[in-house]
């Protein structure tokens, strides 16, 4: 099994007849996903030919579902346009919204993520590389040949250390890598892949990427500490970076935590993740677990 | 900075006063005649903690005035040189109050924050009586109604002659913080003045360059280039994401993870080799062409205290032979320019091919390793040579 994406998944993509979009339903194509149309209100009624396959272009993700009975829906729009193209997939009640787009707004973001509330969508990202069942299907950017299928289930706010991760753990395979993306508001956190990994019986194990920068990685050590029964490895990029921007003295009340890699990698370490210094050290300690399963 | 800060509030309707903003002694002298009566001279650099630096001084007289400026221009504020100073009429609060607006990243929304309990050392408030710094929910999709105001300034207690003026603020801020896609806008101090007049004292506001990019063509005033580095200014010209740091190893990457990834485990083989550190960010994105690649290495190169220059890149759409061909590409337009050494550290697609490009090349500055972590410790051993 994977969590959210696998072979019976329908896709679709917004934004299809876009440089981006179709460079990558291309690629996602070669990696067997089952494309089965596009997202583009000025070019309704068209085609458009990917990787020798004759790909309808609908005018709504609406229409599109309804004509196709697509499930997942992959979004390239440019980020001026991305918040209307979110709304309008939610409204279409598509089960899954994979959104690509890198440099969206964050007010968009809150809006779209307070719209969501009560809706039957889930939405991984925004500025996110996406998500990839190895050998089943891949709703991203991900490259589908860095590793094949396997029992670690990957979840990360970065898009090249999934990657690197993965290239490091390929004769492992994955069960599904996710790529959260790292922005302040996204749709899918790391506890939500957490829990989807807990309830998959073929994930044995599960690698969780965190950077510095907001609370995420402590709620999930908290998550953990109370739901997580499979071993967890982590690794926390940025431990030398400069201090980015700060949010004044407001960010600190809030959050209660400094943001720092530091900071993440205790919280994790105390409910008993561990947490690799290096991506090759965090590597060699998921190996270990593996290979004592 | 401050007077920035203050040109949006009153741009949206919030009671501030302006001031004048200077950049010499005389011109702070000119201004605070001007003004009249006892005036305010304040440093205007992006950091907190200006008071307590010296920064921030009272002027009974223009003399005064002119004498402080002249302190204050040219004087350092965490690491950064003060070029200009604000003159503003001295306005002492009878009471100071906190409030701000920011992105709540936590509940995926945005909260109010206020206070009428301490100013400027809110943080202290918050630890000793928290009960007193309210932290309010936003609706993102409601945002602030006049209702919603109302509730604000209630909940926080705000005295009942300044209610109404406190639930306008309130309203204006709103304003600024939604039209300007801020991510934080901060009033410390809120200031009651003599005559119960409220007054936005003090100010910061954060923006998104997200929106800015596309919805805010005017946000690019509010930069400010001399403060900026000046390879950070090359860098952000060329359109790369670059950020200077104190180090001696050269860092480019592809990906903000894997570059921060990159900078950790520099720091750690330099442990080894007498401490060296990295001595930038730098991310080059996804299309690590040989134009891209280039100018990358052109200002790393430019960087006095880089020894050497770790280039770690993990193929994933981009194919190592196209990185190893931009490298190339990039030694060639350099030419003589290329002066220090570079260690290349390619994996994922096609780096069979990437290799081989590079072996071929046989650069006398190039060498490669195959694994991060080994060329991590080869650059840090280079640059302690």
């Amino acid at each position: 099994m994977t969590i959210y994406l696998n072979k019976d998944s329908k896709i679709i993509v917004q934004g299809i007849t876009g440089g981006m979009g179709s460079k990558h339903t291309n690629l996602m194509l070669q990696a067997d996903s089952n494309i089965v149309g596009g997202v583009n209100a000025r070019k309704a009624g068209t085609t458009v030919e990917l990787n020798g396959k004759e790909l309808p272009v609908f005018g709504t993700v609406k229409e599109a579902m309804e004509a196709t009975g697509a499930d997942v829906s992959v979004a390239f729009v440019p980020p001026a346009f991305t918040k209307d193209a979110c709304i309008e997939a939610i409204d279409a009640e598509i089960p899954l919204l994979v959104v690509i787009t890198e440099g969206v707004p964050v007010q968009d973001s809150a809006e779209v993520f307070a719209y969501l509330q009560g809706k039957k969508t889930r939405m991984i990202g925004p500025n996110c590389p996406g998500i990839i069942s190895p050998e089943e299907s891949l709703a991203g950017i991900t490259p589908h040949t860095i590793a094949g299928k396997g029992p670690v289930g990957l979840v990360s706010k970065s898009g090249t250390l999934t990657y690197q991760m993965m290239y490091e753990l390929r004769d492992f395979g994955f069960s599904t890598a996710i790529g959260i993306g790292g922005d302040p508001i996204i749709g899918t956190t790391h506890i939500d892949a957490l829990e989807a990994f807990e309830n998959d019986p073929e994930t044995k194990a599960i690698v969780m990427i965190g950077e510095i920068g907001g609370d995420a990685e402590e709620r999930a050590a908290a998550y953990i500490k109370d739901n997580v029964t499979k071993p967890v490895v982590g690794y926390v990029a940025g431990f030398t970076a400069p201090e980015g921007k700060t949010m004044g003295h407001a960010g600190a009340i809030v959050s209660g935590s400094s943001g720092t890699a530091q900071a993440k990698k205790e919280a994790l370490e105390a409910v008993g993740v561990k947490v690799g210094k290096t991506p090759s050290e965090t590597a060699a300690l998921m190996r270990e677990i593996l290979q004592a399963l | 900075m401050e007077y920035q800060a203050k040109e949006l509030f009153a741009k949206h309707g919030v009671a501030t006063t302006l001031g004048k903003v200077v950049e010499t002694a005389e011109d702070a002298k000119a201004a605070a005649a001007e003004i009249g009566g006892v005036t305010v001279i304040k440093a205007q650099v992006k950091a907190g903690g200006r008071g307590k630096a010296g920064g921030v001084k009272l002027a009974k007289t223009a003399d005064e005035a002119f004498e402080h400026a002249s302190n204050i221009l040219g004087m350092e504020i965490k690491g950064l040189t003060v070029n200009r100073v604000l003159v503003t009429p001295a306005t002492p609060p009878v009471e100071e109050y906190y409030f701000s607006f920011l992105l709540d990243r936590s509940n995926r929304s945005h909260l109010c924050i206020a206070s009428v309990e301490g100013g400027v050392e809110i943080e202290e408030v918050a630890k000793t009586n928290p009960e007193a710094v309210r932290q309010i929910p936003i609706d993102a999709l409601e945002g602030v109604t006049p209702e919603k105001a109302a509730a604000i300034v209630d909940e926080a207690k705000f005295p009942a002659e300044l209610r109404d003026q406190a639930i306008e603020m309130v309203q204006a801020l709103w304003k600024v913080y939604v039209e300007e896609d801020a991510t934080l806008v901060e009033v410390n101090p809120l200031a009651r003045l003599e005559g119960d007049k409220l007054e936005a004292l003090d100010g910061k506001v954060s923006l998104d360059d997200n929106a800015s990019e596309f919805r805010h063509p005017d946000h690019a005033q509010f930069e400010i280039r001399e403060e900026a580095d000046p390879l950070e200014a090359k860098a952000k010209d060329l359109g790369l994401n670059y950020v200077k740091l104190d180090g001696a190893v050269g860092i480019i990457g592809n990906g903000a993870g894997l570059v921060m990834s990159t900078l950790d485990v520099v720091a750690y083989a330099g442990e080894a080799h007498g401490g060296v550190k990295p001595a930038n960010f730098l991310d080059i994105g996804g299309g690590a062409n040989a134009t891209v690649m280039a100018n990358g290495l052109d200002v790393i190169l430019n960087d006095p205290q880089v020894k050497s220059v770790f280039v770690n890149v993990f193929g994933g759409i981009t194919a190592c032979d196209e990185v190893a061909n931009g490298i190339k590409g990039a030694l060639e337009i350099l030419g003589d320019n290329a002066t220090k050494p570079l260690v290349v550290r390619l994996d994922g697609n096609n780096v069979e091919e990437g290799r081989r490009i590079l072996d071929e090349l046989d650069h006398p500055l190039v060498t490669q390793v195959d694994t991060m972590d080994g060329a991590a410790d080869k650059a840090a051993e280079l640059a302690n040579a």
